[in-house]
C-alpha cells in the first residue's frame, strides 16, 4: 500500500525539531520502554519477546542437522530471517519476502554474525558429514516504529537462550547454546532535520534516512547500515555513535539479565 | 490420523497420559486487543499453543476483482511461523495453511455480518506462534476474539473446538501425542449462543455414537470456551475506558 506522507506532519516534526522536542514528548536520545521475556514459546528452542513501546516482536531459534558446505567442511551455519507479515500493519501486504524484511534479516543477522558471538567451529559434530545449523526466525506482530532494534534485541536474546536439543538428533543430551558476547543494535532515525533515537511509526512516516548502528562488548563496531534517501555529516555519525555506545551497553546488560 | 495403535494413550486409572479426564480440555488463557498496530487483535494459549490474531478493516478491497458488490470479502489468513513446530518450517505459505485460510474464512464469513460493508475487505491474520495440536481450532477462537475487537458486527461468536478417539475413547481437545498417534480428529467452529456449526473437518474413524458424543463434548467445550472470549473482551473493554465498566 502507498503511504500518503502528509506534509501537515512533516512541517510539524520540523517544528518540533527546531524547539528539540518530539512528536510524543521524548528527548532526542530518549527510548521508549523495552520489556523482554525469554524463554516463552513451547517448540522454540530459545525465544524472545520484545515489546518496545507499541512495537511487539518474537523471536525463536530451532537447530537443524545438516552436511556442511564443502569449503568448511568443520563449521556448522547461521542464519537470521525477519518475516513482515500482513499481521504487523495496515501497510503489509501477502506476498514473497519484500525488499524492507530482507534488509531487516540481513542487518540483523550481520549485527550477530560478524560479532564472533557464535563460534561455528563449535557448531561442527562429525567434520565433512554434519553439523549444526542454527536458524534464528524473526516474527513482526506489531510495527509501531523501529523495528530493527526491536529484532536485534529479540534475536540475541533468543540465541542466548537457546539450548540445543541434542538428545533429539541423537548426539548426547542437551546443552545451551554457546554465545560469546551480547551484540545488540541502535538504531537512529532523521526527523525533523536531526537525528533522533528509536523513532517511532509517525516520526519513520514523516522522517528520513536512518542509520543502523550494531556494537559488540566494549562497543566495537559489528554493523553498520545507512536505509532510505538522505545523507549525513561525519560529525553527525560520531555524535550518534556516542549516543549508540551507552545505549548498547544499556541493552546488552537488558539481555544479560535474562540468562539463567 | 497417525494411526499407530500400539502406543499407549490411556492409563491404567481411565484418565489420559497428561492427567486429563476424556472430557477435559486443556487450559484456556485469552487476551483482547494486545496488537497496538491492529484495529483489533487476540492472544489465546490453548494448552501449549499460542495464536495471535490481529484484523483489520473493513477497508477498501484491493484488487479490484475479489470485491462483492453486495457485502465484505475476508481475506484470512493462516500462518504457522518457522519455530512454532518441532522441526523448522520453511518461512510461506503451503498446501496446508492455504486450505486452513480458505475454510476459516469460509466460517468467519458465516458469523460476520458481512452484507454491512458491501466492496470492502476485513483482514484476517492468524499467527501461530506455537503448535501443539489443534492450532486451527485455536486460530478461529482468536480471530472471533479480534474481530470483535475491532468491532465488527457479527451474530454470534465463534469458537474452535476438537473432540477425538484415542484407544476407542472418545476425548475432548486432542494434544500432540493423541493427536499423532489417536484414530479420528473432529475440529469444529461452533457458534456458542446457537449451537450452529460454521466450521467442520474431520479424519480418521469414527461410528455415529462415537460422533454423537464428540458432538456433545464439542458444545461442552465452546460455552466454556466462549465464556473466556467474553471475559477477555469485557476486560479489555474496561481498560479501553480507563478502568470503569
Amino acid at each position: 500500500m502507498v503511504e500518503l506522507v502528509p506534509s501537515l506532519l512533516r512541517q510539524e516534526l520540523a517544528a518540533l525539531a527546531a524547539n528539540d522536542q518530539r512528536i510524543d514528548g521524548r528527548g532526542r536520545w530518549d527510548s521508549r520502554d523495552i520489556t523482554l521475556e525469554t524463554d516463552c514459546l513451547y517448540n522454540a528452542e530459545g525465544s524472545a519477546k520484545v515489546t518496545w513501546g507499541d512495537t511487539i516482536i518474537y523471536a525463536g531459534v530451532k537447530f537443524e542437522i545438516r552436511t556442511p558446505w564443502p569449503d568448511r567442511p568443520a563449521q556448522g551455519s547461521l542464519m537470521c530471517g525477519a518475516e513482515l507479515r500482513p499481521v504487523a500493519g495496515r501497510k503489509y501486504e501477502p506476498g514473497p519476502p519484500s525488499p524492507q524484511s530482507i534488509e531487516l534479516g540481513r542487518v540483523v543477522d550481520r549485527g550477530i554474525r560478524e560479532s564472533g558471538c557464535i563460534d561455528m567451529d563449535s557448531l561442527c559434530i562429525i567434520p565433512g558429514e554434519k553439523v549444526l545449523g542454527v536458524m534464528i526466525d524473526i516474527h513482526v506482530l506489531s510495527d509501531k516504529g523501529n523495528i530493527f532494534d526491536a529484532c536485534a534485541l529479540g534475536a540475541i536474546a533468543a540465541l542466548r537462550t537457546a539450548v540445543v536439543p541434542a538428545e533429539r538428533f541423537d548426539i548426547g543430551e542437551d546443552y545451551p547454546l554457546a554465545v560469546s558476547m551480547t551484540p545488540t543494535m541502535c538504531s537512529f532515525t532523521r526527523v525533523g532535520g536531526r537525528y533522533v533515537l528509536d523513532a517511532n511509526d509517525e516520526e519513520e512516516l514523516g522522517g528520513d534516512e536512518r542509520i543502523h548502528i550494531t556494537l559488540g562488548d566494549e562497543g566495537h563496531l559489528h554493523s553498520l547500515q545507512k536505509g532510505l534517501k538522505g545523507t549525513f555529516t561525519p560529525a553527525e555519525f560520531d555524535e550518534i555513535l556516542g549516543v549508540a555506545q551507552q545505549r548498547c551497553a544499556e541493552l546488552a546488560n537488558l539481555v544479560n539479565s535474562k540468562e539463567a | 490420523m497417525g494411526g499407530y495403535g500400539d502406543v499407549k494413550l490411556l492409563r491404567e486409572d481411565g484418565l489420559r497420559l497428561d492427567g486429563r479426564k476424556v472430557d477435559e480440555m486443556r487450559e484456556v488463557e485469552i487476551e483482547a486487543g494486545i496488537l497496538p498496530a491492529a484495529d483489533g487483535s487476540a492472544w489465546v494459549k490453548h494448552g501449549l499453543n499460542v495464536a495471535v490474531c490481529a484484523v483489520y478493516g473493513p477497508m477498501e478491497a484491493h484488487p479490484r476483482k475479489i470485491q462483492r458488490q453486495d457485502r465484505a470479502v475476508i481475506d484470512v489468513r493462516y500462518n504457522m511461523a518457522p519455530f512454532s513446530t518441532s522441526d523448522r518450517i520453511r518461512p510461506g505459505y503451503n498446501r496446508r495453511s492455504r486450505e486452513i485460510s480458505k475454510v476459516t474464512a469460509e466460517a468467519l464469513e458465516s458469523v460476520v455480518l458481512v452484507e454491512r460493508f458491501p466492496r470492502s475487505k476485513i483482514r484476517v491474520e492468524i499467527e501461530i506462534l506455537a503448535a501443539e495440536a489443534g492450532t486451527r481450532c485455536v486460530g478461529i477462537t482468536a480471530a472471533a476474539v479480534a474481530l470483535a475487537d475491532a468491532g465488527i458486527p457479527m451474530r454470534d461468536m465463534i469458537v474452535g473446538v476438537a473432540s477425538g478417539k484415542i484407544e476407542d475413547t472418545v476425548v475432548l481437545d486432542l494434544d500432540k501425542a493423541e493427536d499423532n498417534y489417536g484414530q479420528a480428529d473432529l475440529p469444529m467452529g461452533i457458534l456458542p449462543t446457537t449451537g450452529e456449526i460454521a466450521f467442520l473437518q474431520m479424519d480418521g474413524d469414527l461410528s455415529v455414537d462415537e460422533y454423537n458424543t464428540c458432538m456433545e463434548y464439542n458444545l461442552k467445550a465452546a460455552r466454556e470456551i466462549h465464556e473466556l472470549m467474553v471475559d477477555a473482551l469485557k476486560r479489555r473493554y474496561v481498560e479501553k475506558n480507563g478502568g470503569e465498566a
